[in-house]
């Protein structure tokens, strides 16, 4: 438990980082420093978008599987590291 | 005893006396008694009476009665209660008689008598010949009945019988028919007819077969779903949590971290600048000026010309308009009625929606800063007029229906109606005292800002009010006066002006005048005065238009800014202005940043940078002091001064042919001053929403539009010939942020309102941090030619110049050169002034 918020204050604690969601295989909401909303929106979105993208990968190559995936947009990047059964959502504002 | 109270006529009182009454038999309570009162009396016993008696006779009086009664007997009755007055009386008619002997049965309704009903007892039968009839119609047997016996044979008795089918129809009588038909004389309409209903469910079975061909797992999730807080917390210690945040945030925190170092996605070229080209590369074609819309009104603004314009602060589309008379033209009409202010409306371009009546023509006027409904003008004859229109603010809105004016000539139908639709007219509320006012015309006129009050010693102080009360005026005659429109504190100083004043009081307006201001009427007198001495000669300078910096309070003593919003929400509501009193000096905090310095333009093309604080002499007496510096840029008549609403220390000045550029604290140079251009420029006023543009508006009635970070040496764009006469004020106004306009006007009385097109109104990336840099550099430049000597510093200023005209580089070279010498004049005066502070020549004089 203390691991655990250890970890993701290291990771808040990185410059520009806006929120931190971890996700459980389901795309149900485990642990978040986001609103309830926000938190559930990029949790049932991105469990989506990690499906597609992992599929994908693995239609390509099955010996091959997803390790990272990461979005930019104009706003913000939202990098996300799924694993077997959860995966990790970051949003960082990009430094300029 | 029937007692009949009136007295009919069929009786006869009578008095009898004994004898008389042995005579006949009818003594009192003997013959005749209570129950037996009648006694018939034969006629001719009375006739014989009367005829042995004759007078004597008790009967004398109805002798005639008594001979022509009919009868042979005579009722008299005994009385034995006076009812008719005697004893006795006589009944005179037989049919009275008959009544009183046998009294007819009352006709009052009695209770009928209960009738014993019996059965008719059976009477003997009378024959009226009706058993003849009876007789006559019966039918009765005549001879005994006959009887007859009939029978088959008997051979056809007991014979085998057959039968067989036949059918009906084989035989022509075999049946009888009775149909049924329908009986016209039965026909009845049912009216009502009980029904049972069953509803019955069209059930149909049918099937269908789809391709799945992309199998694909689809959900609707209508809730977000939730995990528990015991299995959150049992997840979130579990093991494979923690070894998936260890196998995952390395690579997480790598990609953070590269974020950090570098942004993949940033576009260089983008970045670079040339984002502000890219921007109005699609839109320089309509970088225009769009007539919008066109105000002129037919009564009042004929040949005259429009002296100020000022759009209203808060109520869109409206603005107003100072009329003069023209100066040229010698008016055919000696209209000697002062021009009003008129007030236009968007929804109204022809007819104006409100006139301000004034005392003479203003000149100059501009609305309270805090209180939109407090107008000050400066009049020809060098009179400050106060106008309120809070009364009448609705009429500006655009919405009333009273103000749609009906055009007279147009309607003579209606002429009620276009009476009562006149304009509504406002008459002024105060005007300045005539004697000791200004011998000349007003030119400008601008309020103070609401952050800072001045007083009467010229040292400004904190304005606890946040309301704008101070304004400062300015005309020809060489002085600048402050004035206040709250009553001066010495109440004596006033009384004995408006005892003098009560005398020449002129015809009190006979319409409403708004009582705001009543307390200055005709008694006001300005605060301070500065006047403008010269630097080096003697004589003062003749001011024309000046521009003061608008002093925002950054910090107010003892005062968080949280007091400070408090106290901005309780003074909206607009003071009275006469319980206010002028504070005194000793009570408000003087602010000392406070920049009282303002740039002043001369009759004579000169811009005078002077101060307004008032400083004490040899005497102790307070003078104003000299100007820091003047610069003669312009030929003649300076027509703007105008501070950039961007940079607080950049201003505008426009003159006879050219522009400049001052930046504040630069003393000697304006740091940008135009080339000559062909046309006089009238009139000048900085772009609201963009720091590079400004715009001139010429004498042929042209508008340039000026982009300095375009061009530098020319307009960037000119609208020839906006109008046919020459432009005499441009004001600009933002009033919405997709509607930016600019007012024309020109000396035709006619105001034209421009919409301004979206790349003049969009400032251009950093485009403030470019116009400063920009000036920046020219002041740089600037100071470089100023470190070199004289004539080659000419020479570089042309260099620097870029491509001119030929005719303009002459006189501008003409210029240079007397500006170089008044230049160097003035160094050396700055010098000797700066160190000699406080101690003035005498020959100044204000």
């Amino acid at each position: 438990m203390a691991e655990v918020e250890e970890t993701l204050r290291r990771i808040q604690s990185q410059k520009g980082v806006q929120g931190i969601v971890i996700v459980n295989s389901e795309g149900i909401p485990i642990k978040t420093t986001l609103d309830n909303s926000s938190t559930v929106q990029y949790a049932g979105l991105i469990h989506q978008l990690v499906m597609k993208a992992r599929s994908t990968v693995r239609d390509i190559d099955p010996q091959n599987d997803l390790t990272f995936l990461r979005i930019r947009s104009k706003k913000n990047e939202i990098m996300i590291a799924p694993d077997k059964d959860y995966f990790l959502i970051v949003i960082q504002n990009p430094s300029d | 005893m029937v007692h009949n109270t009136e007295h009919p006529d069929g009786i006869f009182p009578l008095v009898l006396t004994s004898v008389t009454q042995e005579l006949f038999g009818c003594r009192t309570d003997e013959d005749v008694t209570k129950e037996n009162p009648y006694k018939l009396l034969k006629k001719d016993d009375i006739i014989q009476d009367i005829k042995t008696r004759a007078a004597v006779s008790d009967f004398s009086p109805v002798k005639q009665i008594v001979l022509n009664y009919p009868e042979d007997e005579l009722l008299l009755v005994y009385d034995r209660d006076f009812t008719y007055g005697q004893s006795f009386y006589l009944v005179l008619t037989p049919e009275a008689k008959n009544e009183i002997l046998a009294p007819p049965k009352p006709e009052t309704p009695e209770v009928p008598a209960v009738e014993i009903i019996k059965t008719p007892e059976p009477k003997p039968w009378i024959s009226l010949g009706s058993e003849q009839e009876i007789e006559e119609e019966s039918v009765r047997e005549t001879r005994k009945k006959l009887r007859y016996k009939c029978f088959r044979v008997q051979r056809k008795v007991d014979a085998p019988l057959c039968f067989s089918d036949r059918n009906t129809a084989d035989a022509e009588d075999g049946y009888l028919e009775c149909p049924s038909y329908l009986d016209s004389r039965f026909s009845i309409k049912q009216m009502q007819r009980d029904c049972g209903v069953q509803a019955v469910p069209v059930l149909q079975s049918s099937s269908a077969q789809t391709q799945w061909k992309h199998q694909r797992n689809i959900f609707t999730v209508y809730k977000p779903r939730d995990l528990q807080e015991d299995e959150i917390e049992n997840i979130l210690r579990s093991e494979g949590l923690k070894d998936f945040l260890n196998l995952v945030t390395p690579r997480v925190l790598h990609a953070l971290q590269q974020e950090e170092i570098m942004n993949v996605f940033f576009d260089d070229w983008k970045a670079l600048g040339t984002g502000a080209e890219e921007s109005n590369w699609s839109e320089r074609e309509s970088e225009v000026l769009m007539l919008y819309q066109a105000f002129t009104d037919q009564k009042y603004s004929k040949d005259k010309k429009i002296s100020c314009i000022n759009w209203h602060p808060t109520i869109y589309g409206a603005l107003a308009v100072a009329l003069s008379k023209k100066a040229e033209k010698q008016s055919t009409t000696h209209d000697v009625r002062p021009s009003p202010i008129l007030f236009y409306n968007f929804s109204d371009p022809s007819t104006p929606q409100l006139l301000l009546e004034c005392p003479d023509d203003i000149l100059a006027f501009e609305f309270s800063p805090s209180d939109p409904n407090v107008i000050v003008g400066g009049s020809v004859k060098g009179q400050v007029v106060l106008w309120d229109i809070s009364a009448h603010v609705t009429y500006l809105q655009g919405s009333q229906p009273g103000s749609r004016n009906v055009p007279v000539n147009s309607n003579p139908i209606d002429l009620l109606d276009s009476k009562e639709n006149k304009t509504p007219v406002v008459h002024f509320c105060a005007v300045s005292a005539l004697e000791g006012g200004y011998k000349a015309p007003i030119t400008d006129v601008h309020w103070l800002p609401q952050t800072f009050e001045v007083t009467r010693m010229g040292l400004p102080v904190e304005n606890q009010h946040n309301a704008a009360f101070q304004f400062i005026t300015c005309a020809p005659d060489s002085s600048l006066w402050f004035w206040d429109i709250r009553p001066p504190r010495l109440l004596s100083y006033t009384a004995s002006d408006v005892k003098q004043n009560a005398d020449q009081m002129p015809q009190m307006p006979l319409y409403a005048v708004p009582e705001t201001f009543k307390h200055l009427d005709q008694t006001w007198k300005p605060l301070f005065k500065v006047s403008l001495p010269k630097i080096d000669t003697s004589g003062e300078y003749v001011p024309l238009k000046f521009s003061l910096e608008h002093y925002t309070c950054k910090s107010m003593t003892g005062r968080t800014t949280d007091e400070a919003h408090e106290d901005d929400d309780s003074s909206k509501v607009i003071p009275d202005y006469s319980k206010l009193r002028l504070p005194s000096a000793k009570t408000l905090t003087p602010l000392e940043d406070v920049n009282t310095k303002l740039y002043v333009g001369t009759e004579h093309g000169e811009i005078v940078y002077t101060d307004w604080k008032l400083e004490k002499d040899d005497s102790g007496r307070l003078q104003s002091a000299k100007p820091l510096h003047c610069l003669r840029i312009h030929h003649s008549m300076v027509k703007t001064v105008q501070r950039s609403p961007f940079f607080k220390d950049i201003i505008l000045t426009t003159g006879s042919w050219n522009f400049a550029i001052w930046k504040e604290g630069v003393m000697n140079n304006p740091i940008i001053q135009s080339n000559h251009s062909e046309q006089p420029c009238t009139a000048a006023c900085w772009s609201l929403s963009r720091p590079a543009v400004f715009f001139i508006g010429k004498e042929d009635g042209s508008i340039e539009v000026w982009n300095l970070l375009q061009k530098t040496n020319e307009p960037a764009k000119v609208n020839a010939h906006v109008t046919n006469g020459k432009i005499t004020c441009i004001k600009p106004w933002i009033a919405s942020s997709k509607q930016h306009f600019l007012s024309v006007c020109d000396d035709l009385g006619m105001v034209r309102v421009f919409e301004i097109s979206r790349s003049l109104y969009n400032p251009t990336k950093n485009e403030s941090l470019s116009m400063r840099k920009y000036f920046e550099l020219e002041q740089d430049s600037m100071k470089e030619r100023k470190d070199m000597q004289p004539t080659p510093k000419k020479g570089n200023e042309e260099s620097k110049k870029k491509t001119e005209l030929d005719k303009p580089v002459k006189t501008v070279e003409e210029n240079e050169g007397a500006n170089m010498k008044e230049y160097n004049d003035d160094l050396m005066l700055e010098e000797s002034i700066l160190k000699s502070m406080g101690l003035l020549p005498a020959t100044t004089e204000t």
